[in-house]
């Protein structure tokens, strides 16, 4: 027998075949490598002796696109083709995988996910890049200036050979310290717009697993009979007709009482047997408000002194400007609940290990929040919880919620069996409906005077709101001196340069749970803030753009990169020169760093509109994936319009009205025509996407029927003088 | 109840009590997920398969109505249409989170199989009952449009 003690012997043997190089970057900015799982655990990117490369996902993919945009950023980096490289989704692990906008948290959320990973996924990519080639320059004894990799291959230096053949001794050397980033002037990936969709192919041969298709052994299917308002708890409850139900197994109430979980072997008998089961409920305690009320109480807080000062203006002197002006405009606006309403409703398994811990399967949006929750129901330490991320069915927030609501309930439905069994639980679409966690209801008043001139001098803007972060763990992130930042985000740091603005907030009270919904506050600031906008350029005999435009002039860089949006979406979209019988409204709104402007071009009267026409532009920096930032706004703009034109969730005494889509009426195909959209170019880092789209597009429709009809400010429009054809 | 299921070119004994919706039968016994749930009151179009070719709401079909009829699913797709159509899909990205798709690239098959080149009018009116919660119908449109081409050339 001989044994071979050369090292470079002995890597070309047995051990490279099975090597792999793993490179990631700790959250200080450490970059950190390894060969195997013992001395690099949770990077971002492992490369095989195989040549195939694999960027680990640390967001979850909800159809906003990090799973193509992630592995971009690697593949740009290390050098190959989108076709060698694949992705895997990320365990649970904040220490590594944390979302530097959230600090200790793993998650996605904010539109986010590119704007924190960008550097992070592109100094790996080169880490790796720099590994590889340092590996080859010592294998040829050559100098490592010399080399570089494109499509796999690693070549220079009158050589050539692919990457996998240098993994086993990249996979030895230090990581660089300070990784050689690729100069934005050679990329070939990140800004192409014919990079595709990684997760296209299963999406269109249903071989796509979401979390709703996982099937384990063994598992029970738990739905749960929820209180009908909030609030209210199990009194008692009968399952003699469930008894009947074949699949049926149990009926045990949830220990927090908010519920009765019903366990079966398969979904149907859940479904009949939950119908089956008859729930008393103990209403002392529970909401019993209806959205009328809920409403009122909204309206007489923004006609009251606010509770909060927002900006610290002095609002007398504010007051007075407005007294004093030569005309005053005053609107009051109404927003009423709104279900996010994905498609894939919400879902997650529980599986028991042998050692006593748990994977949980879910669509989770962030992690952190389950991980540490099922830490606690199920009294296990954290390395005895894994979360595996799967595909989710769509969210627009719902599958992020402070309380991890869902896999709370799981984790309770599950503590209280054996633990023996997989437990799935599954909502119905009446429970998402039905079921909470609503965009808050909002009442927004606003004052403006304009002067003889037309020009503003004061802006008196109150928000009365249910807060979204008030008694959550986002509490300290998201609200200071009172002021819940997600009620009042668009106004007060709006970036139109408006004399004598004050901005008022007042809480009041919720009736239901409240929650982010795609764009969260600017869902309403964006309708109030480019409306009154419309109002007042109206009011001052002036162009809707030209007005605007006017107060963005002579600012920074904000301005100027809200005004160029503004004038791109006016260009392309024909601004001013509509087709006969048809008419324009335009809007344009910064969120999440990104800045959006709108020209939404209707047909027909307000008792018959027709959306003909959306044409948008975007400045969301450089732009990393043109194609799926194109897509964002196609449906960020649907999401905006098809809520704002028909949907509202209503309460009576407490109790949701609504059950599903029949009376909860999603956008369908028809009730938009061509959406244009318009990327602005830029070298400047990326911002957010996935929300960004939806805040311009509900105004931008108003101001279009306030053109030749109505000026609507209660939505939905359809319940307050629009019709659509 | 035993029904005698032909589904993607098989047949399938399946026991399931009479009332239980086709969708569960797919989804939950031959364990093809490639169907969605979204609604499970024909609102939605996610559980769209054909019977007979002919597209139907798989939430609402009943078990005891479908013996004797030739059931496909996404995953048994297999026609000159549906290769269109999901190379068109494809070529367009036109999913975002997908859930839908399924059930979109059915009726969609279904429409090009009884009208190989419809009007922009008949896209919507046909594809009205498939919702998209991230709304996706312009590239929907276009995509069963470029299907269209793909099946002319």
């Amino acid at each position: 027998m001989t044994i071979n003690t050369s090292r470079r012997g002995f890597l070309q043997g047995a051990a490279a075949a099975s090597a792999v190089l793993l490179v990631g970057v700790r959250p200080d900015g450490a970059v950190a490598a390894g060969g195997s799982d013992a001395t690099m655990l949770n990077p971002f990117v492992r490369i095989s002796a195989d040549g195939r490369v694999t960027a680990i996902v640390k967001h979850f993919e909800k159809g906003q696109g990090p799973a193509t945009g992630l592995t971009t950023l690697i593949a740009e980096e290390v050098g190959v083709t989108m076709d060698q490289i694949d992705y895997d989704f990320a365990p649970s692990n904040p220490e590594v995988y944390n979302n530097l906008a959230f600090g200790p948290f793993q998650g996605t959320g904010g539109s986010t996910a590119m704007a924190n990973s960008y550097m992070q996924y592109r100094q790996a990519g080169a880490a790796a890049r720099g590994l590889l080639i340092e590996a080859a320059a010592q294998e040829w004894g050559v100098d490592s200036g010399s080399l570089s990799i494109t499509d796999g291959v690693v070549s220079g230096a009158g050589k050539s050979a692919p990457l996998g053949n240098f993994v086993a001794t990249a996979a030895t050397l230090d990581a660089p310290a300070e990784p050689s980033l690729k100069d934005p002037s050679e990329f070939s990936l990140i800004g192409n717009p014919d990079i595709r969709r990684k997760d296209t192919p299963p999406k269109v041969n249903g071989t796509a697993i979401y979390a709703m298709d996982l099937h384990l052994d063994n598992q029970m299917v738990v739905m749960i009979a929820r209180a009908p308002r909030m609030g209210a708890t199990v009194a008692s409850f009968d399952d003699a007709d469930a008894r009947g139900i074949k699949g049926f197994i149990q009926a045990m109430t949830l220990p927090n009482k908010a519920g009765v979980a019903v366990y079966a072997e398969h979904t149907w008998a859940a479904f009949q047997a939950r119908d089956a089961l008859s729930v008393e409920w103990d209403f002392s305690a529970a909401e019993s408000r209806s959205s009328d009320q809920i409403r009122e109480e909204l309206i007489a807080a923004v006609n009251a002194d606010p509770e909060y000062s927002v900006n610290k203006a002095d609002q007398a002197e504010v007051a007075a400007r407005i007294d004093g002006a030569a005309q005053v405009l005053e609107e009051t606006y109404y927003f009423p609940l709104l279900a996010h309403a994905p498609m894939e409703t919400l879902t997650c398994t529980i599986e028991p290990l042998a050692d006593g811990g748990i994977i949980l399967h879910d669509g989770a949006q962030i992690p952190t929040g389950p991980h540490m929750a099922l830490s606690q129901i199920l009294e296990l330490p954290m390395e005895k919880v894994q979360i595996k991320t799967m595909f989710a069915g769509g969210s627009f927030g719902r599958r992020a919620t402070p309380e991890a609501d869902y896999q709370v309930e799981a984790g309770l439905a599950f503590a209280i069996t054996d633990r023996t069994r997989p437990v799935k639980l599954v909502w119905s679409r009446e429970d998402d409906i039905r079921g909470g966690y609503y965009r808050p209801a909002v009442a927004h008043r606003v004052r403006v005077g304009l002067d003889a001139d037309g020009q503003i001098v004061g802006w008196d803007h109150r928000i009365a709101a249910q807060s979204i972060m008030k008694g959550t763990a986002f509490e300290g992130m998201m609200v200071h001196d009172g002021v819940d930042h997600s009620s009042v985000e668009g106004v007060p740091d709006s970036p139109y340069q408006i004399p004598g603005q004050f901005v008022g907030l007042t809480d009041v009270a919720k009736a239901t749970s409240v929650l982010w919904w795609r764009s969260v506050g600017h869902t309403h600031t964006a309708y109030v803030m480019e409306t009154m906008m419309d109002m007042a350029a109206q009011a001052a005999g002036r162009d809707a753009v030209e007005f605007r435009l006017s107060l963005l002039e002579g600012g920074g860089a904000d301005q100027e990169r809200l005004a160029d949006v503004l004038k791109l979406a006016a260009e392309k979209g024909g601004w001013g020169n509509a087709p006969d019988g048809r008419h324009q409204g335009i809007a344009v709104h910064k969120s999440f760093g990104s800045y959006a402007a709108q020209v939404v071009e209707i047909s027909g009267g307000a008792d018959d509109v027709t959306i003909e026409k959306v044409t948008c532009a975007i400045d969301c920096g450089l732009a990393v994936n043109p194609d799926v930032i194109k897509a964002q706004m196609e449906g960020g703009i649907g999401y905006g319009l098809g809520h704002a034109m028909r949907n509202e969730v209503t309460l009576t005494e407490g109790e949701v009205d609504q059950y599903n889509f029949p009376d909860y009426e999603p956008l369908r195909i028809g009730d938009i025509g061509a959406i244009e959209v318009h990327i602005m170019p830029s070298a400047e880092a990326p911002t957010g996407v996935g929300e960004p789209g939806t805040p311009p597009a509900a105004p931008a429709l108003a101001n279009a029927i306030a053109a030749s009809g109505p000026r609507i400010t209660t939505l939905p429009m359809n319940a307050n003088g629009a019709s659509f054809a | 109840m035993t029904i005698s299921l032909k589904l993607n070119g098989q047949t399938h004994d399946v026991e399931a009590e009479p009332g239980t919706p086709l969708l569960w039968v797919i989804r939950d016994e031959l364990k093809l997920t490639g169907t969605k749930f979204g609604c499970g009151v024909a609102a939605c179009g996610a559980c769209t398969v054909h019977m007979d070719g002919e597209p139907v709401r798989s939430c609402q079909t009943y078990i005891e109505d479908v013996e004797g009829v030739e059931i496909t699913t996404i995953e048994g797709l297999n026609s000159k249409a549906a290769e269109a159509v999901q190379a068109a899909w494809t070529e367009l990205d036109v999913v975002q989170c997908g859930y839908c798709q399924s059930g979109q690239i059915m009726s969609a098959v279904g429409l090009l199989s009884e009208n190989a080149s419809p009007s922009v009018e008949e896209i919507d009116d046909y594809m009205n009952g498939n919702a998209c919660r991230c709304a996706t119908y312009q590239r929907i449109r276009a995509a069963i449009q470029r299907a269209s081409d793909i099946m002319e050339a």
